[in-house]
């Protein structure tokens, strides 16, 4: 469950714009260079967190302000040279306790996804185009909380502007997929530290459908920023959710044997 | 009240050993433990009279699932124990209880151990479950296989780059549970579970063996196994008893039993199959497999709902007594998940015999209230059964169930 834009990033294709643009200073950087360039920049500055877990409160609000929570718990392994792997296992609402959720995901094609359901004691594989439809019936997408990886969008760099004190680039995002529920995204993303604090999300016919803010970032290890707060709100519908983080722990030694259908099955 | 609520009954000797275990450890230091689980009231309606005088026309029961696991030494140790039980008010036999699980389990740098009663479920495919062959089923509480008695066991599971292999010896035979004489979805015939017959002289204490290979290649999730042991599906022999009615008395053979289950997930399409081969010792070989796909239309009608299209199809070659529901059907399913804040999900499948043209239609509906309370339905109509089909006994059978479970 990471921020977007943090993801290690390497292709060719990519390294050659990258390298262009620094070859020739004559050349004017175009928005879509600049763009790409601030997308890879926030990746590196993540890259290397190794691995983290975290304990994650959904709070579902709807229109009329009726609230319903999910808590679940999250574990991320990063991979050289592709998406991360993820295993989510459900604590509440109480049915769904123990169903437990795994998922690779990949730069260049779809995610490979599993879900164990622990009544069956059955471990399913499910199909991963399904990126625009609610997680847990909340206001995230699945391609919200997916590892954000470089090569899932194209870019455009918009303007800098100033956000509760802070000065951002404003970039567009362009889903490569053409399974994504959006047309575009539009992010605010700091100079500084280069983390993500607001995504506006337009939906096929291009209509402002959502708004992601992020808050309460904090460092670890010196180096990785994580928010301890999400605030998705739909304009649409006049739903939200809010995805609150806790207890986030980096260096848990994780293996790949920590993220397959065995260690799913065993998740509790 | 509570006695009555937990008769205890079917518990295997390792489940009482492993109770034991779990109350010493209890009192070890704790890395990660807790208790879960879930109450139950269920009322059957059917809609037909009984095919049998004894029978009842409803019924109405109560279950209790509680699980408990405790992990200690890094992750690396864990027990846990899984409890069943339900009073029914019609069926004593449907009033029973069972140790689902009750194990130890510990990793090791180059394996992990499992010892204990444990479920374990193998294949792909939604309508038939072939290759699931380690846990005997808990037949009283569903006709549709899904529900298993824990099964005692000592088994070791290897991972490496060429895949996961899982070797079990199987300690002990699980009989399967059956309906009682008042209960509905029984054979006309009533069965002697008391008088079971083994083709092994070595009867419940025989031996089995599994060994499971599985492996993920990309989109492709596959699974190759292979049982040395005693059949989980009886053969019926009708007994003339005493009283001149005659029953049915259940006979376990041996078999050895090769299958192999394959999915690969396409994009929206998932293309399942599962096939086994059956040897029954002092018999022939069978063949019976299932295949078909789930294709799925997300995000109906600019809706958060998604609709998943099944088809299966089945075929199973054995014949005379051991024939089959599956041995040459079509099952036609939809699967209608609206991703709602209740997690509202439907499943409709008909299955038709292309044999007999017998029809079996399943809906099953559930949906959440809140954090803890779920109401489930579930409705199954037997239609134009035909006398020569295994299914023709529950032609009277239709029913409506109705569950409201609180978890905590």
């Amino acid at each position: 469950m990471r921020l977007p834009n943090t993801k290690i990033f390497n292709t060719a294709l990519l390294a050659v714009t990258i390298a262009g643009s620094l070859l020739l200073p004559a050349h004017a950087q175009s928005p879509q260079e600049k763009g790409l360039a601030i997308a890879v920049e926030a990746d590196k500055r993540d890259l290397g967190f190794g691995d983290v877990t975290a304990s994650m409160e959904m709070i579902l609000r709807n229109q009329y302000g009726e609230e319903v929570k999910r808590e679940m718990r999250n574990k991320t392994m990063e991979q050289d040279n592709d998406g991360d792997k993820s295993l989510i296992v459900f604590d509440n609402p109480r049915d769904v306790k123990g169903s437990a959720f795994l998922s690779f995901t990949h730069k260049n094609r779809s995610d490979d996804q599993w879900l164990y359901l622990p009544a069956l004691k059955r471990v399913k594989r499910i199909a991963s185009s399904n990126k625009s439809g609610p997680f847990m019936g909340s206001e995230f997408a699945f391609e919200d909380i997916s590892s954000q990886e470089v090569e899932k969008y194209s870019y455009n760099y918009l303007r800098d502007e100033t956000l509760d004190g802070r000065e951002h680039f404003v970039i567009e995002r362009d889903p490569v997929d053409a399974k994504s529920g959006y047309a575009r995204q539009v992010a605010w993303i700091d100079k500084d530290e280069y983390r993500t604090w607001k995504v506006d999300f337009y939906d096929r016919k291009n209509e402002l459908l959502k708004t992601l803010k992020v808050s309460g970032y904090n460092q670890y290890l010196n180096k990785y920023w994580r928010a301890d707060s999400w605030l998705m709100t739909n304009h649409q519908t006049q739903k939200e959710t809010v995805l609150n983080f806790s207890n986030y722990v980096f260096n848990n030694g994780f293996t790949d044997r920590d993220f397959n259908k065995n260690s799913l099955k065993r998740a509790k | 009240m509570a006695k009555k609520f937990f008769p205890v009954k079917n518990l295997t000797s390792a489940g009482a050993f492993g109770l034991g275990a779990v109350a010493l450890l209890a009192a070890g230091s704790v890395l990660a433990n807790e208790f879960s689980g879930h109450v139950a009231s269920q009322t059957r309606l059917f809609m037909q009279a009984p095919a049998h005088q004894k029978q009842q026309q409803n019924d109405a029961s109560a279950s209790a699932n509680l699980e408990y696991y405790h992990d200690w030494d890094g992750g690396n140790q864990r027990i846990a124990f899984s409890g069943f039980s339900r009073y029914d008010n019609n069926d004593s036999e449907r009033t029973h209880s069972d140790i689902r699980e009750l194990y130890y389990w510990r990793a090791f740098a180059h394996f992990e151990l499992y010892a204990g009663a444990r479920q374990v479920f193998w294949g792909v495919t939604e309508t038939v479950h072939l290759v699931d062959i380690v846990n005997q089923d808990d037949a009283i509480e569903n006709i549709d296989g899904e529900d298993k008695l824990g099964q005692p066991m000592v088994s070791v599971l290897v991972e490496r780059d060429w895949g996961t292999l899982e070797a079990f010896a199987l300690l002990g035979f699980r009989e399967r549970t059956f309906a009682g004489d008042k209960g509905r979805l029984r054979p006309q015939m009533q069965i002697d579970a008391n008088n079971a017959l083994y083709q092994s002289s070595a009867g419940q204490q025989h031996l089995d063996f599994a060994l499971r290979w599985s492996q993920v290649f990309g989109d492709w999730d596959v699974g190759i196994s292979h049982f040395d042991g005693t059949s989980r599906d009886p053969l019926f022999i009708a007994t003339p008893s005493a009283d001149q009615e005659t029953t049915l008395t259940p006979f376990y053979a041996q078999i050895q039993q090769s299958g192999i289950d394959v999915q690969a997930t396409l994009g929206d399409w998932a293309l399942k199959l599962e096939a086994v081969s059956v040897k029954e010792k002092a018999a022939g070989r069978n063949t019976a497999l299932v295949s078909g796909f789930e294709y799925t239309l997300f995000g109906i009608g600019n809706t958060d709902a998604d609709l998943g299209l099944l088809m299966e199809y089945q075929f199973d070659d054995r014949s005379g007594i051991r024939r089959r529901n599956s041995q040459n059907d079509l099952a036609l399913g939809m699967r209608y998940t609206l991703n709602d804040v209740e997690g509202t999900e439907l499943l409709f499948s008909l299955s038709r015999d292309l044999d007999n043209s017998s029809r079996f239609y399943s809906l099953e509906a559930s949906r959440r209230l809140n954090n803890y309370w779920t109401i489930n339905a579930e409705a199954r109509l037997f239609s134009n059964m035909d006398e020569n089909d295994p299914g023709f006994d529950l032609r009277d059978d239709d029913y409506l169930e109705l569950e409201l479970r609180r978890y905590f």
